[in-house]
């Protein structure tokens, strides 16, 4: 991690704290050393909620955003997520989506139970209430499954889905509930079997199938990043990286959001497909359109998968 | 007065390794009736042969054979030896899935693990049904059940709620209207209803304390006055809101002098799964006692005979 770098030993509590507080005091001035001691994991541990408490009030710039979602633990990390889009209007279904259909079975259970303790409710409660009609039945749905994940597949069940599927959407209908029952409840192996024999059978992609609808049809969007999270979730990232960074000024919110929580997981092989895809490494993509202290931290997490 | 057997030999009486030597029964009803939740475990631990820990999800499961030879060896006590000794995750697994075999009739057995259990019981359940199904509690309940019924008990399995003192009383206030509204459909309308799905597979127990009790001033009634056509509906609750009223109300069924086979048994599902939660078995039987004008004691020890019954009523009194 070249730009990063933390001292030999661990301070106590209140000695990082009296550190951070003269980092606040200096604001602008301060930042490696408000990573340093962010990386120190004891630090972490003994402060919790209260330190998140006050970054937030100091932290309003892309970098300082950054900072406060690569701290807490991924299941924190990933309740902050869904808690913020949820306040928020409608492109922040994407996030809540992205969330439930990304992670593996415990790590949403782990953003679950995070949830629980710092917004004191549940989850599936949140999004219920800042939705509605056929984006809470799938987004409630998705959030609140709990996916067996065993790579057993049962190919008679995957061909009656598949023409269940196809069925459903020849009639353009999207928001039916035996496609969001078996996108919520199946395994993913299972749904990817499914896919693969509508492909078989019809021709084409699922997702090409979908791009026959209203390009303007939000719902339908919704359900084309469902299936393509569940399936191929790198293709969905570089999608969506693209998307972020293309925009015009940026969308650095979802490029923060993207690289933080696959800073430890598949971020190469994203960043491999985005190359392949888009002609251009990743990391250029970024520099390209990024600066200062914020894009010193990006291309470090970047770089995190090569140490 | 029965003596206590050690943890060696409650696995041989099991086992039924030293057959012809006869099991001293009164001491394995008193052992394991009296046993804490905690000694189950360490028994399980200890026998290898007959269960099997499941470290990732961090429960002992039963194995088959074993479930099989307990109900041959312990048939006098109509399974309650089985169910006693597995794990709490495992037995309310093996409940939702018999009542998913079973069908129609029995879906309230499923609405009873997913409404009275903890969020993190509930959780247990559902990562005891990977292990033993092969598949999630859900998708079984989602490829099994159809119509209006899937809707609410696929919902009602996935909640994990919240459960701490934290309300707020002016949602479940709204949540009342809509509830209030709602519940005057006739037959399964009701639960066809989005929100009415939503409310009682999202909001935490306490929410819905609240939401009660406004509903009742709303409409004047009460809601757990079985207001809906839908029986799923009310059973969903009087399981939510007063357990111990249902658990009440399904041990009387089962003792009634007319119940069939299946209702019968729902007295071994009561007392097995409750006992572990000392207030709860308590409760149950207070609201036994008031409600029907007898103590559930005093008609267990009618109804029921022999090792079946000592073993029941060892577990009623090791709640007092």
């Amino acid at each position: 991690m070249a730009t990063l770098k933390v001292s030999s030993s661990v301070p106590s509590p209140p000695e990082d704290a009296e550190q951070l507080k003269s980092a606040f005091d200096g604001w602008g001035t301060n930042e490696d050393l408000i990573i340093s001691i962010l990386i120190r994991q004891t630090y972490h541990e003994s402060f919790g909620e209260d330190l998140l408490k006050s970054l937030e009030k100091e932290l309003t710039s892309d970098f300082e955003r950054a900072i406060l979602l690569w701290t807490p633990e991924p299941g924190e990390h990933d309740a902050l997520l869904v808690n913020e889009a949820t306040k928020r209007l409608t492109s922040s279904n994407q996030v809540v989506m992205e969330v439930a259909c990304t992670r593996t079975s415990t790590q949403l259970l782990h953003a679950r139970q995070a949830y629980h303790a710092r917004f004191k409710k549940s989850i599936e409660e949140d999004v219920a209430h800042h939705t509605t009609g056929d984006f809470k039945k799938l987004l409630v749905s998705l959030v609140s499954s709990y996916r067996y994940e065993g790579e057993e597949v049962n190919m008679t069940l995957a061909k009656q889905e598949a023409k269940l599927i196809h069925e459903k959407i020849k009639d353009k209908h999207y928001n039916d509930e035996d496609i969001i029952r078996i996108l919520s409840t199946r395994r993913k192996a299972q749904i990817n079997a499914t896919f693969n024999r509508y492909q078989d059978n019809h021709g084409e992609e699922i997702l090409k199938s979908l791009e026959e609808g209203d390009e303007d049809d939000k719902f339908l969007g919704l359900l084309r990043s469902t299936i393509q999270c569940l399936t191929r979730p790198e293709l969905y990232f570089v999608d969506a990286l693209r998307s972020a960074i293309n925009k015009t000024g940026t969308d650095e919110g979802a490029l923060t959001r993207i690289v933080t929580t696959r800073a430890e997981i598949d971020l190469k092989v994203i960043g491999q497909e985005y190359q392949r895809r888009n002609s251009i490494p990743l990391e250029k993509a970024i520099t390209k359109d990024t600066r200062g202290d914020y894009e010193k931290m990006l291309i470090a997490l970047l770089g995190e998968d090569d140490a | 007065m029965a003596h206590t057997l050690d943890l060696e030999s409650i696995v041989e009486a099991i086992s039924g390794k030293n057959v012809g030597m006869g099991v001293d029964e009164k001491a394995l009803i008193s052992t394991l009736g009296n046993s804490h939740k905690d000694h189950r475990k360490l028994f399980r631990k200890a026998s290898k042969s007959f269960f099997e820990e499941d470290e990732e999800r961090a429960f002992e499961k039963c194995h088959d054979q074993f479930v099989k030879h307990l109900k041959l060896e312990f048939s006098r006590f109509n399974n309650a030896v089985v169910m006693w000794s597995m794990h709490p995750w495992e037995r309310d697994a093996r409940v939702v899935k018999k009542a998913l075999k079973k069908g129609d009739e029995c879906y309230s057995l499923i609405v009873e693990v997913a409404c009275t259990r903890s969020s993190e019981d509930l959780l247990g359940a559902r990562k005891a049904y990977h292990s033993l199904f092969d598949q999630s509690m859900e998708e079984d309940i989602a490829s099994n059940i159809h119509g209006a019924r899937r809707k609410l008990l696929v919902g009602l399995v996935s909640a994990y709620r919240y459960e701490g003192n934290k309300v707020k009383d002016d949602s479940a206030k709204s949540d009342a209207k809509i509830l209030a509204e709602a519940v005057a459909s006739p037959g399964e309308k009701a639960i066809e209803n989005d929100e009415v799905v939503r409310i009682l597979s999202t909001r935490s127990k306490l929410h819905l304390q609240h939401l009660y009790k406004h509903y009742n001033q709303i409409k004047g009634s009460d809601l757990l006055g079985g207001v809906s056509e839908s029986s799923i509906l009310n059973d969903a609750l009087l399981c939510l809101l007063k357990p111990s009223v249902y658990f009440s109300k399904i041990l009387n069924a089962s003792l009634n002098k007319d119940a069939d086979k299946g209702t019968k048994k729902w007295l071994t599902r009561v007392f097995v799964t409750r006992a572990d939660h000392s207030d709860e078995l308590k409760e149950i039987a207070e609201e036994y006692n008031q409600r029907y004008g007898e103590t559930l004691a005093q008609n267990i020890q009618e109804k029921t005979r022999g090792n079946y019954r000592d073993f029941l009523l060892t577990l009623l009194s090791k709640s007092n």
